[in-house]
């Protein structure tokens, strides 16, 4: 089964977003992020896994490593939290105007 | 379709904005505000009261499949002019948020369209930050549920 990654699921996770506030601040390795987690490298290569997916960390690799950094333009995507707002409206209103058409003579 | 309803949220206020233009004469559009049992269609919750009138009080109540109440809210119409405006607080229940301040203004642009203006004013601007971010953390749980589902299958 195919699991569709957005960036709302990877936040939803802390340690995941312990990694995010990690490679903000400078590009890591895999390595580097794990030392800060009492968790095992396993556990935390999964996590920056799923970051990858959901694009929210791009890689470069510099020799035999690869280096993790933020991407800044899919980190804007939750940034912008207003727009579930704005969505939850225009589904109701959506279903409002649906519903009224049906009045129309 | 493009986002036909849209937010306007300015820094450092109390308030924030939400237009829509309705394919729909300003009458349907206001009575869709004022029949229970069409409010009850497209809020998605029950009409418990609704008095559409000057000093009128409304409360809605939304349950869960199971038939648990998740939501309940609650306030008081202060003014009501059929076609043109609706001014009313509104008060979540069990949610330590201070009631807000509705108005919402009806206007007709042709006679087979018509636009909403819904103002909404907040006890405080992190009382307004709390409110947009409600639907927000909510898609959080979603996504939380969503993964709870996805393992239990696995299981």
């Amino acid at each position: 089964m195919e699991i569709r990654r957005d960036v709302f699921q990877a936040i939803a996770d802390p340690t995941r977003r312990a990694i995010l506030s990690l490679v903000a601040i400078q590009s890591m390795t895999p390595g580097a992020i794990a030392e800060n987690f009492n968790s095992s490298r396993q556990t935390i290569s999964k996590h920056i896994q799923i970051l990858s997916e959901c694009e929210l960390l791009n890689q470069t690799q510099n020799g035999r490593e690869i280096y993790y950094h933020l991407n800044p333009i899919k980190m804007k995507e939750i940034d912008n939290f207003i727009e579930p707002f704005r969505k939850m409206w225009d589904d109701r209103f959506n279903k409002l105007e649906a519903i009224m058409k049906n009045y129309k003579k | 379709m493009e986002n036909k309803t849209k937010i306007h949220a300015e820094d450092n206020r109390l308030d924030l904005l939400i237009t829509r233009e309705f394919d729909l004469p300003v009458e349907l559009l206001f009575k869709a505000y004022v029949e229970p049992e069409i409010v009850a269609q497209w809020m998605g919750t029950k009409v418990i009261k609704l008095e559409s009138k000057k000093h009128g009080s409304w409360e809605f109540e939304t349950s869960d499949p199971n038939g648990n109440v998740v939501f309940k809210a609650n306030g008081v119409i202060h003014d009501f002019i059929p076609n043109e405006k609706i001014v009313r607080t509104f008060e979540m229940e069990n949610i330590n948020f201070a009631p807000q301040l509705e108005f919402l203004e009806f206007e007709s642009i042709t006679d087979e369209t018509s636009k909403l203006t819904m103002q909404i004013i907040y006890k405080s601007i992190e009382h307004r930050a709390a409110q947009l971010k409600l639907p927000f953390a909510f898609g959080l749980n979603m996504a939380h549920n969503r993964l709870q589902e996805i393992v239990t299958q696995l299981k």
